[in-house]
């Protein structure tokens, strides 16, 4: 473990409530608003860890623990993830399907913490979570199984660095196909247009959002960290999966893996400004394109 | 340049899929009308390179397939007033599932049929062949009689594909007639619609079976 990698971990630590600041002021600008600060994500997260949680007389410890666990989960996934040139603080042969479980144990504790409140609106929001990520998951560890197939190397480190430099014109079908359902799974992990709609609490439509209704205080600055540490870590996967840069100098390759994450959530931004909510569903159907094109690039790796 | 030939072939599996998950006419003969033009191009990348030949039969797909086809539909899904496919037999989520098993059998029927003059582009007879597969399930899924002719086209589609990609080996005459054949099938089929969305009020296909002579 070197210092360089554990800068990058510190980087994505520190960096990661900044995108949904960046997003939300691309939508701004494209509404002609001034919109929040940059930095607001900071602030609500400083300004619930000086209150005090609320605990309703039904809930037991599964509700307390679930947002402590969920953003446990959360940091461990992050280890695992290269930023750029600079590799993941841990790395061993097939991290990958660790990285994805450990997405999922997150998602386990939302959704039982959502569970546990007995409130019937927030079993809703769980069980179109569950159904959701059930349609998502294949399309996110096919697209992994392409990255191994196409590169050779079994942990996220090596095989997403040198993904892109095994690119060639023959193969570029492979990685655009592999981008799309990785953008589609991006979308919807983190409840963004067009499968979910972050501004709203309209009931019949809201997905994440419902969940968390009832967590408060600390809890719910643990959810808001997680719920970034999570676009953080979809993004980073993305961004390292078509990053050229790679000038072998740490401070650079950080520089450039923010810069790559910006662009994302610049592009992100854009597509909620252009576009509406998909009926919910619709929603299913465009998870299932996802892990057809997955599907797709695989067989084109696989041939 | 057959680096491209693969590209297109890519391009023609997705749009397959696409066309097998929507559910509005206007937007399938989109599809169909873009999987044509998108065909038309392949004799430019042909391993002869850009030949007279491949100029000509190129412009002659590109016209027929990308323009007056999805204007002959255009004008009959005006006429029938019918907007999208409102029950098919199988709905566009499982049409999806199945349109991604379809691709990966004909990847399977692919290795099992090489090629014997050009064994190097290999994404030929998978995206032809699967392409033919999806018009064959969208003319037994769909109940509308536009989407069955739609089902036909892209079935035509995947022949022209297989036929233009490698277009040295097959005669310009033989191409030519297919084109014109399916030229005038579109033509009789689009006729057709016209009639019996006139007489029947609606051009459900599926409702065809119970008549009494």
């Amino acid at each position: 473990m070197q210092l360089e990698n554990i800068c990058g971990y510190l980087l994505a630590l520190i960096a990661a409530p900044l995108l949904p600041g960046v997003i939300n002021r691309t939508k701004a600008f494209f509404a002609g608003r001034r919109g929040q600060p940059l930095f607001q994500t900071y602030r609500d997260i400083a300004k619930l860890l000086k209150k005090s949680a609320v605990y309703s007389g039904t809930t037991t410890w599964v509700f307390k623990a679930g947002p402590m666990a969920g953003l446990a989960a959360a940091l461990l996934a992050l280890t695992f993830i290269p930023s750029g040139g600079v590799p993941a603080l841990f790395s061993f042969n097939g991290d990958f399907l660790l990285m994805a479980y450990l997405l999922g144990v997150m998602r386990f504790c939302a959704v039982t913490a959502a569970l546990d409140t007995g409130s019937s609106f927030e079993g809703m929001g769980a069980s179109r979570e569950v159904q959701f990520s059930a349609i998502a998951e294949p399309a996110l560890l096919l697209g992994m199984v392409v990255v191994i197939r196409m590169t050779g190397q079994l942990s996220l480190n090596s095989g997403l660095a040198s993904f892109f430099s095994r690119l060639t014109a023959e193969s570029s079908p492979t990685a655009i196909l592999l981008f799309m359902a990785w953008f589609i799974i991006f979308l919807v992990e983190n409840a963004r247009i067009p499968f979910d709609d972050p501004n709203t609490h309209l009931e019949l439509t809201m997905i994440h959002e419902v969940m968390v209704l009832d967590h408060g205080g600390p809890d719910f600055a643990f959810i808001l960290y997680g719920a970034a540490l999570k676009m953080w870590i979809l993004g980073a996967l993305l961004v390292n999966l078509l990053m050229p840069v790679r000038t072998g100098h740490p401070l650079l390759d950080l520089g450039a893996m923010l810069a790559g994450m910006f662009l994302l959530a610049v592009v992100v931004g854009i597509i909620e400004s252009t576009m509406a909510r998909a009926r919910l569903l619709r929603v299913p159907q465009l998870l299932i394109a996802a892990s057809a094109f997955s599907i797709l690039a695989l067989l084109l790796v696989l041939r | 340049m057959h680096g491209m030939t693969e590209n297109i072939m890519a391009v023609l599996m997705l749009i397959n899929l696409a066309l097998a998950a929507s559910s509005r006419l206007t937007a399938c003969v989109g599809l169909v009308a873009m999987q044509g033009i998108v065909i038309g191009l392949l004799p430019l990348f042909s391993r002869e390179g850009i030949t007279t030949r491949g100029i000509f039969l190129a412009a002659f797909v590109v016209v027929l397939k990308g323009l007056i086809f999805p204007r002959l539909l255009t004008n009959t899904i005006r006429d029938a007033s019918v907007r999208r496919e409102i029950e098919p037999f199988v709905g566009y989520g499982f049409s999806l599932i199945i349109g991604t098993a379809l691709t990966v059998v004909s990847f399977w029927l692919g290795t099992r049929l090489p090629l014997p003059s050009s064994p190097a582009m290999s994404l030929v007879l998978p995206g032809a062949i699967g392409t033919i597969l999806i018009g064959l399930f969208l003319i037994v899924s769909r109940r509308k009689a536009v989407t069955q002719v739609l089902g036909y086209l892209v079935m035509e589609n995947g022949i022209a594909a297989f036929g233009l990609a490698v277009v040295s080996e097959i005669p310009l005459l033989i191409e030519l007639g297919i084109l014109l054949d399916a030229f005038v099938a579109i033509f009789v089929m689009a006729i057709m619609i016209y009639h019996i969305s006139r007489e029947f009020d609606h051009i459900d296909a599926d409702q065809l079976s119970t008549l009494k002579g």
